[in-house]
């Protein structure tokens, strides 16, 4: 990609507060303001702030709204309540996951799909392209929103001395519109950190008011700014999937563990239906390859794109590695052959740079947070 | 960040203190490299005996995101490494040019172009 990166609404913040800044899917985005460990550490135990504004929104209204959505995706979205949410997928004709989604019911004729930045056009593309014939329009609203995450266990202690929207009644995968330092924020209990948490949809132009208003609620619950960096050891923890490493055009839902998104039961037909019964009854006769997790014996960091081996031989690849700030160790989600993909299988080595460094083979997620 | 001037530099981002008496200086990586890491989390280091060359691989530093090789500022033969980095190897993000040095060499040769304090602020400002 040759065109310069974009710049959030929050840019000029983020260059006061010092943050490393990377290219992330076109967007210059904070990686890290100062230790990433410390980031991380801080979701965990207290709080931390993100811009996620690079995040793709797409309005879908209209009176078909939810049958498009319904024929478009995997999942039951007809069967969404308004003011709740649904990870889902979309997937092509073969079954091959276009990306992973978070779709909000926002009224009985209206949804907004979040989709990944670096697939939000694609999904765009694909949305209005599957909406012909439905009464039902798709638009484009990623410069409509900035997105604020407020994430880990004080987080709802400090989203509540801004606002007066029922946090209490606000559930896991809900959101509702409300207003939060006195700006007008879809206010969502979402996030990709495996802690309790928000997601703030709000105008750019709001951005750096909000955000500045959560950094100083915040200041005393220990609340700090967080870079992409430690959102992805967070969510590697928590075992959740990251487009382009264990999603891909190439792997289908049931490839990646995560057939239960795809919903036969609903009516009608919807793309890639056929493609994922069949998927579905491989999954189920004969599992190709499985999604699991890897924790090291040592202190080497297997990275995605390594071999995962068994006696000399390539049994798998890591798609996702990182140093666990949490388990202390290196961690790794890799795609590895059935037979060597049962959670204590012994003899499982990664080919870090032609050592075969021992790991042991778990059931996802690594981490899950006391409820 | 200040580069302490009785330091001199290399091209790869590593420091070079002034030889003690038995012809030994200690080598660390810079605050600009610590920084651009990130968290390190992974130090292999050469070992005590091990001939390291000048501008060759002698380890390596692994950090949240990446892996980086670690190269040797001159030639000689290795004296020391420093445990307590293999220990805890967020001294080289905490004290980079202190407690999180890496290793010692006896030196026998070094390359003319290693820079001083200022020419290598020059260097990392570009």
């Amino acid at each position: 990609m040759t065109d310069t990166p974009r710049r959030t609404a929050l840019d000029a913040l983020h260059r006061e507060l010092g943050a490393t800044m990377t290219d992330f899917a076109g967007w210059d985005m904070p990686l890290r303001y100062g230790s990433e460990r410390d980031e991380h550490v801080a979701v965990r135990t207290r709080a931390g702030l993100f811009d996620l504004s690079h995040m793709g929104e797409i309005t879908v209204t209209g009176p078909q709204a939810a049958a498009l959505l319904d024929y478009a995706l995997v999942g039951n979205i007809g069967s969404v309540a308004v003011g709740r949410a649904r990870y889902t997928m979309i997937c092509r004709e073969d079954g091959g996951i276009l990306d992973d989604l978070i779709v909000y019911r926002l009224a009985d004729a209206e949804y907004m799909v979040v989709a990944n930045a670096s697939n939000a056009q694609t999904v765009l593309d694909a949305l209005t392209e599957r909406a012909a014939g439905f009464d039902a329009a798709v638009r484009d609203d990623r410069d409509a929103y900035a997105l604020l995450a407020v994430q880990g266990p004080a987080s709802p202690g400090i989203l509540k001395s801004l606002t007066d929207a029922d946090l209490d009644g606000l559930k896991y995968y809900a959101g509702l519109p409300g207003t939060v330092a006195g700006v007008p924020a879809l206010i969502a209990r979402t996030g990709y950190t495996g802690e309790d948490g928000f997601e703030l949809f709000v105008a750019p132009g709001d951005a750096v008011k909000l955000w500045q208003a959560l950094t100083e609620a915040g200041a005393d619950a220990g609340l700090v700014p967080c870079g992409l960096s430690c959102r992805d050891t967070l969510r590697l923890e928590a075992g959740m999937p990251l487009y382009g490493h264990e999603l891909t055009t190439a792997t289908t839902p049931f490839d990646a563990g995560l057939g239960r998104v795809v919903k036969f039961e609903k009516e009608g037909d919807f793309v890639g239906r056929a493609a994922l019964q069949a998927a579905a009854e491989r999954a189920e006769a004969q599992p190709p390859r499985k999604l699991v997790g890897l924790i090291a014996e040592g202190r080497r960091v297997p990275r995605a794109g390594f071999t995962v081996t068994a006696g000399g031989e390539a049994v798998g690849e890591v798609t996702s590695g990182a140093p666990s700030p949490t388990l202390g160790r290196p961690i790794a989600i890799a795609y590895v052959d059935a037979a060597h993909a049962a959670p204590g299988t012994q003899g499982v080595a990664v080919d870090i740079r032609g050592s075969h460094e021992p790991y042991e083979v778990v059931a996802l997620p690594f981490y899950k947070r006391q409820r | 960040m200040s580069n302490p001037q009785q330091l001199r530099y290399s091209k790869e981002h590593e420091w070079l203190s002034a030889v003690d008496a038995d012809g030994v200086a200690t080598v660390g990586i810079t605050e600009f490299a610590a920084n651009a890491l990130g968290d390190v989390v992974y130090a292999q280091l050469p070992a005590v005996g091990d001939t390291v060359t000048a501008g060759e691989t002698c380890g390596e530093l692994e950090s949240t995101k990446s892996v980086s090789d670690l190269y040797s500022p001159v030639t000689g033969e290795v004296t020391e490494a420093n445990q307590a980095v293999v220990d805890d190897p967020a001294l080289v993000n905490s004290a980079p040019f202190e407690g999180g040095w890496l290793f010692k060499v006896k030196i026998t040769d070094e390359p003319a172009d290693l820079l001083s304090a200022d020419e290598y602020v020059t260097l990392t400002a570009g």
